[in-house]
């Protein structure tokens, strides 16, 4: 179990407004391409070196490819980093302010203190 | 020696930028209190008639990322960019050029590293809305040099509560033995208790109002011997799992000196979370 890849997927899709759409339309398709390709990208690295280690499990593949924010959630992935991707995704829906907003913490009401550790 | 006209402890919102800014429709209903607020907080600031400002603040995982992460830096460059792709779209945030201070962050990083902090430094920092924030609020002409310094408040492990206000401490003494001739004001933004991607999350109002409450007194008080025996590390989940950025508060105490009253203090109840805005005048309020 990764938390740290989990994060990594949410912070370089979040920074890009093309892997935002393309995880909004085709989430499994783009989980994939990403695992394969820059899963194992050394971030301050400009020559494009990189790891050789780093995969998700099959728990959360699924949970990034059925954009499952409550399983994130329950494996530890950064709270912050998971909310600001999914508004991205899908606040524009919203038919009034903060819809998704109050949906996405309604969906984890089944989480008591202390919640899941998010420590990498 | 440089004097320090103003200590500021703010809580970062960045939904002040687009609410302040919205017109007819758009204009939530909270935005006009909120304005008249912000604007007399401002003149806080602008009474003191500083020349630089010390900017503290927390990287929201923009820059810093985990593969190297720092528990506190400081910014050494003579431009700061500011503000990011997902600030805009999620907050509306204007792109922000911001001169640096760098003689002031040089005598920061050298004296706090002799002073026991190993102080991470960044010669290239684009910086995010926990110090673009307090600058549209404060000084949104955005003119003043800056030192901005990041903590760490959001990646586990984080430094202990102490260690922040032992920094404050420190900034304080380290500022006044700059040798200038410059007014400089430190500023830095945290929270309250707040929820971000849990179940708590955009209530009616923050997630813990008597954490809030008794967080506005230690601040108003300077009541650090009371803060440093109710907040540890752990007990910062409790209130909500975003509450460590208290730390950052805690930080300004620091600067501020254990026991001295703030010369101003407000708060605001917004939804899903409290505002509370601080000011002293070390040398005493500017006439």
């Amino acid at each position: 179990m990764s938390k740290y890849l989990l994060n990594k997927f949410l912070f370089m899709v979040d920074r890009d407004a093309e892997l935002v759409e393309r995880y909004r339309s085709e989430p499994r398709e783009l989980v994939a391409w990403w695992e394969a390709e820059c899963a194992n990208t050394v971030l301050n690295c400009h020559t494009g070196e990189a790891s050789t280690w780093l995969r998700f499990d099959d728990a959360e593949r699924e949970a990034l490819a059925t954009h499952d924010h409550v399983k994130l959630f329950e494996l530890g992935a950064h709270p912050f980093l998971t909310l600001t991707l999914f508004i991205a995704l899908f606040e524009r829906d919203n038919t009034e302010p903060l819809e998704y907003q109050k949906s996405y913490g309604a969906r984890l009401a089944h989480f008591s203190m202390p919640y899941p550790d998010i420590a990498t | 020696m440089a004097s320090i006209v103003a200590v500021i402890a703010s809580t970062h919102h960045p939904f002040y930028y687009r609410a302040s800014t919205a017109a007819g429709e758009d204009r939530p209903p909270f935005a006009d209190e909120w304005t008249r607020k912000i604007l007399a907080f401002r003149e806080t600031l602008t009474r003191a008639r500083p020349d630089v400002l010390v900017m503290v603040g927390s990287d929201h995982f923009h820059q810093l990322w985990l593969d190297n992460m720092p528990q506190f830096l400081v910014g050494k460059a003579p431009f700061y960019d500011a503000n990011w792709y997902n600030e805009e779209r999620e907050f509306g945030l204007p792109r922000m050029l911001l001169k640096g201070q760098e003689d002031l962050s040089g005598h920061i990083l050298r004296a706090g590293l002799d002073a026991g902090f190993d102080l991470a430094f960044s010669n290239e920092l684009r910086i995010d809305h926990s110090i673009t924030c307090p600058i549209i609020t404060l000084r949104p002409e955005a003119d003043l040099p800056i030192v901005p310094i990041y903590t760490n408040i959001f990646a586990p492990p984080l430094p202990q509560p102490k260690r922040f206000v032992q920094l404050g401490q420190s900034i304080r003494d380290i500022v006044e033995s700059w040798p200038s001739h410059l007014r400089v004001a430190v500023i830095g933004t945290g929270h309250l208790s707040l929820e971000l991607g849990g179940p708590r999350q955009f209530g009616p109002h923050g997630p813990d109002p008597e954490f809030d409450q008794r967080a506005v007194e230690w601040i108003a008080n300077g009541d650090l011997d009371e803060c440093l025996r109710e907040v540890t590390l752990d007990s910062l989940h409790s209130p909500g799992n975003a509450t460590h950025g208290f730390m950052d508060f805690m930080l300004m105490m620091g600067v501020a000196g254990a026991g001295v009253k703030a010369d101003y203090v407000d708060t605001l109840d917004l939804f899903h979370t409290m505002e509370a805005y601080f000011t002293w005048y070390p040398n005493g309020a500017p006439t």
